[in-house]
């Protein structure tokens, strides 16, 4: 065959075919990647350039009698970034930092703890599958805004929350409870899907390897710090860091279930929308490109520090290591 | 078995059929085990349904008993279900709205997102982890970050209160999502299939639509409840793009219910609605609740 005088190194005689094949799969793949890659640059792509523009420029405060902005866009520099980390807004920016930062932090780690301990609970019935599943997934099909405006009923002064309880919170109006009362209803709506992935994670663990560690006296405790929670990384840091992005852009549920203005439950996106409603684009695009760089780092942090294999079984269908192939052509006598 | 008979005694219920004579003593043990499970999935089943039971009691009350907290409603009554489509709710419009936009993007959506969950899953070309990288950090844009720029730019040409400035900017976060879960789907197909159909002589599209995509679609199907119910929900895009009641979602108008007086919320109405906005999800829910379990955890757990 040809491959004999073919180079050191080329890979063994179906290849030859296979090349041809390969470069006629990229054309394919690029074909059909295409429209998704044109909606993104579109969605995503164009936001990202514009927003940056955008932040570098100021509005004069006009707008005419039909409620449309007035022309005069001004360029200031990075002007509307000194102004959001200075003064008055700086203080109005660090507090919707914080509160951003601190229900992500406080809603995760419950929704990680309540998740797991679903999944664990789930694992171990064995009747009314079908019940508990389908039970499980309302509150992941409620809309937010739904949902907001449940626990706000909920949590309404005379509301039933107060009521069982025997106090009289004014929940839903400021302060930590408000807080809470944005936390208690997001745990709610996501815990459950945390535990459906987990549950997921911990049907793929044979059972035989908790036999092994039974025979070897392993406590149930053991058990689930040493094979479980192990086992179940993988799928849980992937579920984590979708968690975690998702509370840093937390709008909906804070906006609708407490309101706007109310600074103990204002998040930068709630911060950026309102700040594009009084036209202040400028101003807007920069919040929005500070919570945009926040996630990135965040989401990079988390990636590099805790290895979340974030593209997944990807990896299974990528070319074979290296290593295999060269061992296959020493195989073949091919060493020079 | 002849392992676990030896074993210290930690079983699960699977093997309490076949536990010998000589260890019945330690089936309290396993009892409480069994107590426990019961207890816990009836909490979780409690934690999951009760606010959403709370909502449902809520709208059949009549919208004088509100503030009642008996747990069933007692008279029953669907009058909050009438005023939810009064006319200057706008409600049976916002349905539509909302019905029209997540439609339209979950179809765009599907028909995009097939192509290239295809070649993710199936072809092998340079440059396949950045495209999956890519698509995955798509997913993790914010939603405000798209949406003020977005705005500006409907503003200038005109789109603010269209379909289109509403369906557009849900792709940004649906088409990540639909390409992902695909991807799941046509990977977990056997490559013989289409090498099989290219043997008879299917080249490889061909393969795709004769082959594979009959064969995916209760996987494509899955996705479209799961894309669908994310569109339905979205709320941000929609609260920016629109300023007329006529073009608003349901998620949205439901935020802009007013009552009788100023400052009165009408809260039986608002309950109702969201029974209403809830109501064609929960039943999609339970009619797919396998598959959809299936497809949420697809793209999260390797087997």
């Amino acid at each position: 065959m040809a491959t004999i005088e073919a180079p050191a190194g080329k890979k063994p005689p179906p290849t030859t075919n296979r090349a041809v094949d390969t470069r006629q799969q990229g054309r394919l793949a690029r074909l059909l990647l295409t429209p998704t890659m044109l909606v993104l640059l579109i969605v995503i792509g164009y936001p990202i350039l514009a927003g940056t523009y955008q932040s570098l420029f100021s509005q004069s405060q006009g707008v005419d009698e039909s409620g449309f902005v007035v022309q005069g866009d001004q360029f200031v520099g990075l002007d509307n970034y000194a102004a959001i980390f200075s003064g008055d807004s700086g203080a109005r920016f660090w507090n919707a930092f914080y509160n951003t930062t601190y229900f992500t932090v406080v809603t995760v780690t419950l929704e990680v703890i309540l998740g797991v301990a679903m999944a664990l609970i789930m694992n171990r019935a064995f009747r009314s599958k079908g019940l508990i599943r389908a039970s499980i997934l309302i509150p992941w099909a409620i809309p937010t805004v739904v949902s907001a405006l449940l626990w706000r009923w909920i949590f309404d002064a005379n509301g039933i929350a107060n009521d069982l309880l025997g106090t009289q919170v004014l929940w839903s109006t400021d302060g930590a409870q408000a807080q809470w009362a944005v936390i208690i209803a997001d745990v709610w709506k996501t815990s459950p899907f945390i535990g459906l992935l987990v549950l997921a994670g911990l049907q793929v663990i044979p059972s035989e390897v908790y036999e092994a560690a039974r025979v070897d006296g392993a406590s149930a405790l053991r058990q689930f710090w040493s094979i479980t929670l192990p086992l179940v990384k993988p799928a849980l840091l992937v579920a984590v860091l979708f968690r975690i992005l998702d509370g840093l852009r937390m709008f909906d549920l804070p906006y609708v279930l407490v309101g706007q203005g109310k600074p103990s439950v204002e998040t930068v996106s709630i911060l950026a929308f309102l700040e594009n409603s009084n036209v202040r684009f400028g101003a807007a695009a920069a919040y929005a490109v500070i919570l945009f760089l926040y996630i990135v780092v965040v989401a990079y942090a988390f990636v590099r520090l805790l290895g979340a294999d974030v593209i997944g079984d990807a990896k299974q269908k990528t070319p074979r290591p290296a290593g295999r192939r060269r061992l296959r052509t020493v195989a073949k006598g091919d060493m020079p | 078995m002849t392992v676990t008979i030896g074993a210290p005694q930690q079983g699960g219920e699977q093997d309490a059929a076949a536990v010998p004579e000589g260890r019945r003593r330690f089936q309290p043990v396993q009892g409480w085990g069994h107590y426990a499970a019961y207890v816990g999935i009836t909490a979780l089943i409690i934690y999951c349904l009760a606010p959403f039971y709370w909502m449902l009691v809520t709208s059949l009350r009549r919208p004088t008993d509100t503030f009642d907290t008996n747990i069933v409603p007692n008279p029953i009554s669907f009058q909050n279900f009438v005023d939810v489509f009064d006319p200057k709710n706008n409600f049976a419009i916002a349905l539509a709205n909302s019905v029209i936009v997540a439609g339209i993007t979950t179809v765009l959506v599907l028909v995009i997102g097939t192509f290239a969950a295809y070649a993710l899953a199936r072809l092998e070309f340079r440059g396949k982890n950045l495209a999956l990288g890519v698509i995955i950090a798509t997913s993790m844009f914010p939603g405000i970050a798209m949406v003020i720029p977005l705005f500006k730019l409907f503003t200038d040409i005109g789109w603010i209160n269209t379909y289109q400035a509403l369906i557009l900017p849900a792709m940004s976060f649906a088409l990540p999502l639909a390409v992902w879960n695909l991807t799941a789907f046509f990977r977990q197909m056997p490559a013989e299939l289409e090498q099989a159909a290219m043997i008879d002589g299917c080249t490889q599209g061909q393969a795709f639509r004769l082959v594979i995509l009959p064969l995916a679609a209760p996987g494509v199907f899955t996705t479209a409840i799961i894309v669908f119910v994310a569109a339905w929900n979205e709320y941000i895009i929609a609260l920016t793009m629109t300023n007329r009641a006529d073009i608003r979602t349901a998620s949205v108008a439901v935020t802009f219910f007013t009552g009788t007086t100023g400052r009165d919320i009408p809260t039986g109405s608002i309950m109702a609605a969201g029974i209403i906005l809830t109501v064609p999800l929960v039943i999609m829910v339970l009619i797919f609740q396998r598959r959809i379990v299936a497809g949420l955890t697809a793209g999260g757990v390797k087997s």
